[in-house]
């Protein structure tokens, strides 16, 4: 279970608080007006964004001081989610070890996250020549092969078209429900908020609200969601 | 067992190299280049005294005064050759140099009494020029300064000709090397750091003369048989440089320094100097002078400051020619 | 966050030691010897004034001019132009000594310019004075600044480009929305880096200047040191040339402190617009120059010392192998110094001109304190012709270090901005970090800071006179010895030799950076 208990950033006179707790292997959405903080939530969580006050655990267990390898999660940014100068296979193998010494059977599982995400084919290819929605499926393989039990997703297929990012998310949840991953993803439509997640935060006001069920938020959404979304 | 033969052998080594003495002597870099006196000196002394040469050069002759007072009594020289008399003053006042308590028979335009140094060649400071482009040489600094034939000169402050012509203006002109620095000013077409910039530049044809050494004709005569390059003899005279050795006080090797400082006097070390330094032995070999080495500026011709009196002139003369030349 | 900077804050803390080491212990050892400072005199103040006036002078027309000639160079594809970039960076790489002959042949009294001039009807031209320091520091640092500027060019990825040709943007368009904020990032750390070497400017300013009128603070050093053996001035001065190179360092720092153009995805294709024909006629008319100018005095050098090569003594041979393995050694040091430290100043955007200022040290005190202070320290320790050619090897690498540092910020800041927080996520740290990312994001700027910090220790900087091998010179003091000896001749074909070796290794480490520059 995630917790974040009275956690407070603080940032150049931008302030967020959150005070909530996401149970394991919970799908969520994170959704709110531009700048209200969703990508400082998720940095937060992730190690790149000082915490203020309060405590991030993991099933119980502070992971504030730990260094962004270290913690429980993986994060896919809105870009530049893999290195350019190597290959697909090599990028999805920093998965499974962050110098590259692989063993023979970790190739082998390189091999199977990127036959599970459909590259089998582009392996020794570079990100420059495969398309948007191949590299995010690369990164995807990467998320299913470092095995961390918190994925954040940070708008990681924003660029694709709707067809694609649809099916984007519906391979992510997939993998996701595979390996019993709690997902956190921000999202600008409430369309994948509703097809890809039950329960939803709405980051707002300077407030990051506890997880409520994403049908209802959005059915009654409070006011400054219901701006946001132009009802 | 392994430590222990490493050091048994560290020691036999160091015993080996204990039972030939060594001789270190500092001296100026050109000295010891390929090109210099220096692997001829060492080959010669070695044969005579048993002993191993050990020669160790810092930059020029101003360089190496530097670095002797830098290390004042600990250092590793036993004898320091390549200073000049501009310079001694100076390094009699370190107190670090032991008189050499010989009084040779030397072919020196002046007298020599100097208790510490001994001198091994000198030369007289003199404008270089090539006969096929400048027909009619000055005779006179005057001359010079009214012609407007183009010089090169060295910065006193960084090479050994410079601070030589700073001393040739004084002692030729006196009181009026001021005036006659403002003369010259207009001749000058720029001041190098160092001589082997200048005589480069010069043969390149950047001017018409190039302050250098009476002796300099005789290289490319004898070297490259080319009979164009001739000095100017001035009419006030060329300032004499006599380049000498001295032994320090410290030396743990005193006869050695002894024998060095004899030997340094002998046929051995002053018939290689003629054809490597390109100056004048401070004592004339047996066999003479080579054939086209030319004759010296005789001695009435010499302008020299002893080196108590250089001392006391320098830095006036050194403002003199700052504010000259400082345009 | 803090845990991985903490290896990497190691690293540059060392390589900061290591650069302290080198350049303000000595020149504190210094000082110590003469047991205090004297005050400057009004005369140090003139001396003050005259080196700040040319340096600002040299330092603004280089960055100034190389601007067309790297836009040149970015927008051109023509036969030749590797090589081209490659021999312009020869001025900059050269022993100063060879640069000032070749100049002098060209731009001299007897030189080539006056000869054409005169043959022509008009009057000569005399190169001594101010403008002639000017003229030789141009030359010797336009390569360096067009280099600079060229990677600055080239690290605009071509998506940029490509966006901006989408959006119909003219060459005007292009210049203000691209190329100036590139500019704005790249010319101060050239500048800099400029403004830096003509401050301890010595040979070119004795030569060139004319007379004592263009005496330099390093000049003036000379003199306190080896005319006066006053330590406690030669001391005094060298702190007045760091103060200043600080207060610089810090100023360009600050204006240099930009985002980069961001990250693109490596793609091949479309680089920079080429432009009309208008535009075709600048660059070939800057490229044309710049080539000429550049390569006149290079040519001169060549060909009197070509004929001279093939009969080299023995001796010189030998000092060329010596030399090549010296080069070799002091830019491993060189890169093991830089790479931490421009790494680090990435790290610490906007706080990071203290590792900016620490990378510039060793252009900012004066080559010829930092020789004898090296000397009071490490006597004690060694024989000093034991320590020659390590301590050359040193001194050759701290001196590259602000070339390599300032070729490597620009690509380290890209990097850190744009793949830090993935490759932090991914829990990648220390040697896996540098191998898989590091080095080869960064292959083009270390390739070019390779060369350069090899060139430069090819180009013996003479601190170590002090210390006096004469066993084992190295390959410019056998140049300067056999000038000293008459053979004026074998020293021209030994400068060849240099100016050849030199480019060569520059050549081939630049490699890397020139495969897709």
């Amino acid at each position: 279970m995630l917790e974040l208990d009275a956690v407070r950033i603080e940032q150049d006179g931008f302030r967020l608080a959150a005070d909530l707790a996401v149970p394991r292997g919970a799908l969520v959405a994170v959704i709110g007006p531009s700048g209200a903080g969703k990508s400082t939530l998720l940095g937060a969580i992730a190690g790149f964004v000082p915490v203020a006050d309060g405590r991030i655990l993991w099933d119980g267990r502070d992971i504030g001081a730990l260094a962004p390898g270290a913690r429980p999660l993986s994060i896919l940014f809105q870009d530049q989610n893999l290195f350019p100068h190597l290959t697909l296979a090599e990028n999805v193998g920093l998965g499974l070890h962050p110098g590259l010494r692989l063993t023979g059977s970790d190739r082998a599982q390189v091999a199977e996250a990127l036959a599970r995400t459909g590259l089998s084919a582009l392996a020794g290819r570079r990100p420059g020549q495969v398309s948007g929605g191949e590299q995010g499926r690369a990164a995807l393989a990467r998320l299913l092969l470092r095995r961390r039990p918190l994925w954040l997703l940070d708008e990681p297929f924003a660029a694709l078209g709707p067809a694609l990012k649809a099916e984007m998310l519906d391979l992510c949840a997939g993998i996701a429900a595979e390996t019993g991953a709690t997902v956190l993803m921000v999202s600008h439509d409430p369309a994948d908020a509703r097809r890809f997640a039950p329960e939803t935060i709405l980051v707002a006001g300077g407030r990051a609200e506890p997880p409520r069920p994403t049908a209802a938020l959005l059915a009654d959404p409070p006011p400054a969601l219901a701006d946001y979304l132009g009802q | 067992m392994r430590p222990f033969l490493i050091a048994a052998g560290l020691t036999l080594a160091t015993q080996a190299m204990a039972q030939t003495p060594v001789l270190t002597v500092y001296t100026y870099d050109s000295f010891v280049s390929d090109w210099g006196p220096g692997p001829a000196v060492e080959a010669a002394f070695e044969a005579e005294c048993g002993c191993d040469l050990r020669f160790v050069a810092a930059g020029d002759g101003a360089a190496l005064l530097a670095r002797l007072e830098l290390e004042g009594a600990t250092t590793d020289a036993d004898v320091v050759l390549g200073l000049d008399t501009n310079l001694t003053g100076r390094a009699a006042a370190t107190g670090l140099f032991a008189p050499h308590g010989l009084t040779p028979a030397l072919d020196l335009p002046i007298g020599w009494d100097d208790p510490l140094f001994l001198p091994f060649d000198w030369g007289h400071f003199a404008f270089v020029y090539d006969s096929t482009k400048l027909a009619d040489p000055p005779g006179s600094f005057a001359a010079l300064a009214a012609s407007d034939i183009s010089i090169l000169i060295q910065d006193p402050r960084s090479s050994t000709p410079g601070l030589g012509l700073l001393m040739w203006v004084k002692a030729a002109e006196g009181a009026d090397a001021a005036a006659m620095w403002e003369a010259l000013a207009d001749n000058i077409v720029t001041v190098t750091p160092g001589w082997s910039e200048a005589y480069g530049m010069f043969l390149e044809g950047e001017a018409d003369m190039v302050l250098s050494y009476t002796s300099s004709p005789a290289y490319h005569r004898i070297a490259e048989g080319d009979d164009t390059k001739a000095y100017a003899a001035f009419a006030e005279g060329h300032y004499l440089q006599v380049e000498v050795a001295g032994k320090l006080a410290a030396t743990d090797a005193p006869e050695l320094a002894d024998a060095f400082l004899a030997f340094m006097l002998s046929d051995g070390f002053q018939a290689v100097i003629p054809e490597t330094n390109w100056m004048f032995p401070a004592v004339t070999p047996a066999g003479g002078l080579p054939e086209g080495f030319g004759d010296p500026v005789p001695a009435e011709r010499t302008l020299y400051l002893p080196p108590e009196e250089a001392a006391a002139v320098r830095d006036a003369a050194l403002a003199e020619w700052r504010d000259a030349l400082a345009r | 966050m803090a845990r991985r900077a903490g290896t990497l804050n190691l690293a540059a803390g060392a390589a900061a030691a290591g650069v302290g080491l080198l350049t303000l212990v000595p020149l504190a050892a210094v000082a110590w010897r003469a047991g205090g400072l004297p005050a400057p005199g009004p005369a140090d103040w003139a001396v003050l004034r005259f080196t700040l006036w040319q340096a600002v002078l040299s330092a603004t027309l280089s960055a100034g001019l190389a601007v067309p000639v790297a836009r040149a160079l970015a927008r051109r594809r023509f036969a030749g132009r590797g090589l081209i970039i490659t021999l312009l960076g020869a001025p900059f790489l050269l022993p100063v000594i060879v640069a000032v002959l070749g100049l002098v042949a060209i731009f001299g009294r007897a030189g080539l310019m006056n000869a054409g001039l005169s043959a022509l009807g008009l009057p000569t031209v005399s190169v001594y004075g101010l403008g002639g320091v000017v003229l030789a520091h141009v030359f010797l640092n336009l390569p360096l600044a067009t280099r600079l500027i060229l990677q600055g060019w080239l690290s605009i990825p071509s998506e940029r480009f490509r966006l901006a040709e989408s959006l119909g943007m003219g060459p005007a368009e292009v210049r203000r929305f691209l190329e100036a904020p590139m500019l704005a990032a790249v010319m101060p750390g050239a500048w800099l880096a400029i403004f830096l070497v003509c401050l301890t400017s010595f040979a070119v300013a004795l030569v060139l200047g004319g007379g004592p009128g263009a005496t330099t603070l390093e000049v003036a050093i000379y003199q306190a040191f080896r005319f006066e053996f006053d330590l406690g001035r030669a001391a005094a001065l060298a702190l007045m040339q760091a103060a200043l190179c600080l207060a610089a360092v810090t100023v360009a720092g600050r204006a240099a402190s930009r985002p980069g153009p961001g990250a693109g995805l490596d793609r091949a294709g479309a680089r920079v617009p080429a432009g009309g024909i208008w535009r075709r006629a600048v660059d070939t008319l800057a490229i044309g120059l710049a080539t000429a100018f550049l390569l006149a005095p290079l040519a001169a050098v060549v060909v009197s010392g070509l004929p001279n090569v093939a009969g080299l003594p023995p001796a010189v041979w030998a000092a060329a192998g010596r030399s090549l393995a010296m080069a070799l050694a002091a830019t491993g040091l060189a890169l093991a110094l830089a790479l931490p430290l421009a790494l680090a100043a990435a790290r610490a955007e906007g706080r990071g001109t203290g590792w900016g200022a620490i990378a510039m040290l060793p252009l900012a005190v004066s080559p010829m304190v930092v020789g004898t202070g090296l000397f009071l320290l490490l006597r004690g320790l060694a024989p000093p012709a034991v320590l020659a050619l390590p301590v050359t090897v040193a001194v050759n690498a701290a001196m590259a270090l602000p070339f390599a540092f300032h070729a490597l910020l620009p690509a380290a800041r890209a990097l850190t901005a744009d793949y830090g927080r993935l490759a932090d996520s991914l829990g990648m740290a220390g040697l896996a970090r540098l191998r898989l990312l590091t080095l080869p994001r960064l292959r083009r700027p270390l390739g070019f800071s390779a060369g350069i910090a090899a060139a430069f220790a090819m180009g013996d900087l003479g601190v170590v006179a002090l210390f006096g091998d004469p066993d084992r010179a190295t390959l410019p003091l056998q140049l300067y010895r056999l000038m000293g000896a008459y053979r004026m001749e074998a020293a021209a074909g030994a400068a060849v030799l240099l100016m050849a070796l030199t480019l060569g290794l520059f050549w081939i480490f630049d490699r890397g950076g020139r495969a897709d520059a």
